[in-house]
């Protein structure tokens, strides 16, 4: 016999919230859902009337997701926002073709404007040349650097007031785990924010869906039958990342608010004024934010480019090393040349 | 061949990748044993999965992170591992371990 769903309805139930453990109906479910990220938005205050918001599309589950439930709630709760999707195209061969494909797919379900940006564009090397250069051991420090940079380039093209990005609560408590695990304590202490960013010279970036679990996200997709496009990153799946996933869910099975209950632990930690804090600059290459000077993806662009492509990869005085290195080279090559031109 | 069990398996999100990336298939399985979620995963590593089984089977259930529906439900809500097939059911993997 069929279980009925928790709300009295009378409907037969789909699922059990991992939540809530409820057993809900489809339809209970997608008021349940989208009311919660409603709540999200509202009591964090995300938006303001009248903004422009990005929404980070990459084609995958959350993203699709995130733009169909905020156009939905836009217009549910006339919220007054013009959403735009902004897409980072890494020129990967077959992974982001596919992709894009879906991401252009969402523009047109949901009527919203679409821009597409390359890294080709942007820094004049694409993730397949990238790669070429570099071998597939380090190539998702630069497909991870460049494409956080990468959106906060597009969204001042824009002209956006905020990002909304697709980071859903499983993500964030693999975050807050792997950042304790490597004891990064600057992004242990800003990675459960909803908000960041946001000052002066910096365009805040939101995650509407920090709060929503990844199976009801993919449940919802399921159900509403959106089309997503689902291929890890072809070059490197994040090894660290798949550990700290693989341990929530274990966990999750013997005790399934565990998820909350570390996002929950991130935001109440507090750090003593001694942990040194990054002060959050900006770079004065390329005019954004970044912690260090200059910033990390300039560094990595500069190694491309002098053919030194580990330079930001390991320590800073390393790379320094490599650059004088090559300097002196240079210099003696020039001295050759000039000795043997005399000739 | 009375009583036989006819299913279908489907795959989605990236799970049809261990599964010689067929997305959907009719299977029948023999009558000689009461089959269960619980015997099902256990044919099919030993006779569909192909790559990484890890990926998909840890113990004797799914890899967390692996949803299944049964007839377009939550396996939760029917008894997980314990529940019995039926004929013509339809079995659904859908992989959440893939980027979002
Ligand atoms: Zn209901
Ligand atoms: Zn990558
Ligand atoms: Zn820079």
């Amino acid at each position: 016999m069929p279980i009925l769903c928790k709300s009295n309805c009378g409907n037969k139930a789909v699922l059990k919230r991992p939540k809530t453990a409820d057993a809900l109906c489809k339809e209970c479910f997608f008021a349940a859902f989208e009311a919660e990220i409603h709540h999200t938005i509202t009591s964090s205050k995300l938006f303001r009337h009248g903004e422009k918001v990005a929404v980070a599309a990459s084609g995958g589950k959350d993203s699709t997701v995130l733009a169909h439930v905020l156009k939905l709630l836009n217009e549910r709760h006339n919220y007054g926002l013009e959403l735009v999707l902004l897409s980072i195209d890494e020129g990967i061969t077959g992974y982001r073709d596919d992709s894009l494909e879906t991401v252009k797919k969402n523009r047109d379900d949901y009527e919203m404007s679409l821009k597409i940006l390359s890294y080709e564009e942007l820094y004049g090397w694409t993730m397949d040349r990238i790669v070429a250069q570099i071998g597939r051991s380090n190539n998702c420090t630069f497909c991870g650097v460049f494409r956080r940079q990468a959106l906060d380039r597009g969204a001042k093209l824009l002209g956006v007031d905020s990002i909304a990005t697709g980071h859903n609560a499983d993500d964030i408590a693999e975050t807050v785990i792997m950042n304790i695990l490597r004891g990064d304590t600057a992004r242990l202490s800003r990675c459960t924010d909803i908000k960041t960013g946001g000052s002066e010279d910096s365009i805040p970036r939101v995650k509407p869906l920090k709060y929503t679990y990844e199976k009801e996200i993919v449940m919802y997709a399921h159900y509403k039958k959106l089309v997503y496009f689902s291929t890890e990153c072809v070059f490197a799946p994040n090894a660290y990342r798949g550990h700290a996933r693989a341990f929530l869910k274990d966990l999750e099975k013997v005790r399934p608010s565990v998820i909350m209950d570390i996002i929950h632990s991130g935001e109440q930690l507090r750090f003593k004024d001694t942990v040194k804090k990054p002060t959050r600059g900006i770079c004065e290459r390329c005019g954004f934010v970044s912690s260090q000077q200059p910033c990390k993806a300039c560094v990595l662009l500069e190694g491309l480019n002098r053919g030194l492509p580990k330079l930001g990869i390991g320590k800073k005085s390393k790379g320094d090393r490599m650059i004088a290195n090559q300097e002196k080279e240079m210099a003696l090559r020039d001295k050759a040349n000039l000795v043997k031109n005399d000739f | 061949m009375t009583g036989d069990l006819k299913i279908v398996l489907e795959f989605s999100a990236g799970a049809e990748l261990l599964f010689d990336n067929i997305k959907k298939r009719e299977i029948t399985l023999p009558s000689t044993e009461k089959w269960t979620i619980r015997n099902l995963l256990k044919w099919m590593k030993e006779n569909i999965l192909r790559e990484r089984p890890e990926l998909f089977i840890q113990g004797d259930t799914v890899r967390p992170g692996i949803l299944v529906l049964i007839n377009d439900t939550d396996w939760e809500l029917l008894g997980e591992l314990d529940y019995e097939l039926q004929q013509k059911d339809n079995i659904l993997f859908i992989s959440t371990l893939h980027g979002g």
